[in-house]
């Protein structure tokens, strides 16, 4: 289970959150021209890397504020949470631990924190 | 040669000390060209190279996996097969697998140890007893063996249930007698045997990097056994898919989720069914072994850790304790997880794609193994003829332009 850190009320367990899915995903523009395909896109098509990702939180069963976080999803590990009105941060300063697109990291799946 | 078993081979390798019983499958080098090369060694990859070679006269066939045969969902599911799903296109799907299992041990003279002990989806509230017997009442249509029970049958079939005393009472399932579990691992060798039998090339340890591609041409597979060119790739990875079809530039609508398991000590038979519940997420079966195998949900969240949340399984034990009180005191033996590739409408994705060449099975979600062998066989059809089965047309990339979903999940019987 998840440690994560609201960006307001600080590290909370992860049964008092939701996941919202991706972040940053923004709404194209110009609805009346664009076809059914780039619709279709922006309704269902959403990224789902193995490594860095960009993702949505609300702390449900706090103060149900949401945010924003970067986290690894080969490990899970959370790299970093910020406000909905912070900049995204450049996943150039994290290091991702998957070396080729499928593979699995050395450390193992979730065992991170087994190595910090 | 064509290896077969029979009580005679098991005598005569007894007499060895089942010391000289041949290998199932050759494990060759890679080739540097192939007609068709399936990525993903599971049991939809090795049953498409075997529809591929028996039924469409291909010869020149590669799976290629990146660890052992099985390895992936093929080994971490619950084993539960049926086909009582309520819109039209997916009973099709799933009663063309179903109808495939129930000859397939037949057909690969190799027991898969299919159980045909009946599939029970239990219903807890008003709605859900609404929206069962809806469902059975499809499946009736589409000609699926499907009935309702009331509560006093289930206590007659399943006397261990708690169908009272519980905060969500048991009030009635639906109930397919065809349904039951298999063994996991022997689909994929079954599968791998007879298709190395016909001429492919089965390469485990070997995983595919990034699908190249030309000017909408498909060129081949960046291995780590090295580039290998082809004329159609058919991807068949589960939760990789999207990582593989984003290496060809390819968008596909799917989430990958860890999807969690477990199951206890092996015990004396104590139930003979198989026993789904949506609306508390618990669903049971017990192994040939004895052990009770134990299905619960997804995580809310992406990931591609094999092992899943704890409150996971916390919320499926706390569900089946109250279900069958008299397992309150058993002790779970192994917990996993597999990493399930899910679509918005929770329908699979059985399609040809803007690639020429390049063709998806994905998209299973929480559901792959029972359509493993239906599956396998319309994606061969596709793969060959170049265009979709009747079967799995509605299955398309298409189909989240048009907005013709084939929306189950509501509707397939389990929450997904």
């Amino acid at each position: 289970m998840l440690i994560i850190n609201c960006p307001y009320c600080g590290p909370r367990d992860q049964s008092e959150f939701s996941n919202g899915g991706e972040a940053h995903v923004k709404r194209p523009d110009g609805s009346k021209e664009i076809g059914d395909r780039e619709w279709g896109e922006y309704v269902f098509i959403r990224a789902n890397p193995k490594g860095l990702f960009y993702e949505r939180w609300v702390h449900t069963h706090g103060c149900r504020k949401w945010f924003n976080c970067v986290r690894d999803t080969s490990t899970d590990e959370i790299l970093v949470t910020y406000k909905l009105d912070e900049k995204k941060p450049n996943l150039n300063n994290f290091k991702s631990v998957v070396k080729t697109p499928s593979g699995e990291p050395e450390v193992g799946s979730g065992n991170f924190t087994v190595e910090k | 040669m064509k290896k077969k078993y029979s009580i005679f081979s098991l005598a005569k390798n007894a007499l060895s000390g089942h010391k000289e019983w041949p290998k199932m499958w050759r494990s060759p080098e890679p080739r540097e060209f192939y007609d068709v090369i399936i990525i993903g060694g599971g049991g939809h990859g090795l049953g498409t190279a075997y529809y591929l070679a028996k039924e469409h006269g291909l010869k020149n066939i590669a799976v290629i996996e990146k660890g052992w045969l099985g390895g992936g969902n093929t080994g971490r599911n619950t084993t539960i097969i049926r086909s009582n799903y309520l819109w039209d296109d997916s009973a099709h799907l799933y009663e063309h697998s179903l109808k495939l299992w129930e000859n397939l041990s037949i057909e690969l003279n190799y027991n898969v140890m299919f159980s045909q002990r009946g599939v029970m989806n239990l219903a807890h509230n008003e709605h859900d007893i609404k929206e069962i017997k809806r469902r059975v009442s499809a499946n009736n249509l589409n000609g699926i063996d499907s009935f309702w029970l009331s509560k006093e049958e289930i206590q007659k079939k399943v006397p261990i249930m708690n169908t009272d005393n519980l905060r969500y009472p048991v009030l009635g399932a639906s109930y397919q007698p065809r349904g039951g579990v298999a063994r996991h691992d022997a689909i994929a060798w079954g599968f791998a045997m007879r298709a190395d039998e016909m001429g492919v090339d089965i390469i485990q340890n070997c995983e595919a990097h990034q699908i190249r591609t030309k000017n909408g041409t498909i060129e081949g597979v960046e291995t780590s056994k090295g580039f290998l060119r082809a004329n159609k790739i058919g991807v068949v990875a589960s939760g990789h898919t999207g990582v593989l079809a984003e290496s060809a530039g390819i968008r596909l609508p799917l989430q990958s989720k860890p999807l969690q398991a477990l199951v206890s000590e092996p015990i004396k038979p104590i139930i003979d069914t198989v026993v789904m519940s949506s609306a508390v997420h618990a669903y049971v079966s017990q192994s040939d072994k004895g052990e009770l195998v134990i299905g619960a949900g997804t995580d809310s969240y992406n990931s591609f850790t094999q092992r899943g949340g704890f409150n996971i399984i916390e919320d499926t034990i706390r569900a089946m304790v109250e279900l069958y009180p008299v397992f309150g005191k058993m002790k779970m033996l192994r917990q996993w997880g597999g990493i399930v590739d899910i679509c918005p409408d929770a329908s699979p994705i059985i399609s040809k794609c803007d690639i020429d060449g390049l063709f998806f099975n994905c998209g299973w979600g929480t559901g792959g193994f029972k359509a493993t062998p239906g599956s396998a066989n319309v994606f061969a059809h596709t793969i060959a003829k170049n265009e979709p089965h009747q079967i799995n047309s509605a299955f398309n990339l298409d189909r989240f332009a048009s907005g013709r979903l084939v929306d189950e999940h509501g509707a397939a019987a389990v929450a997904h």
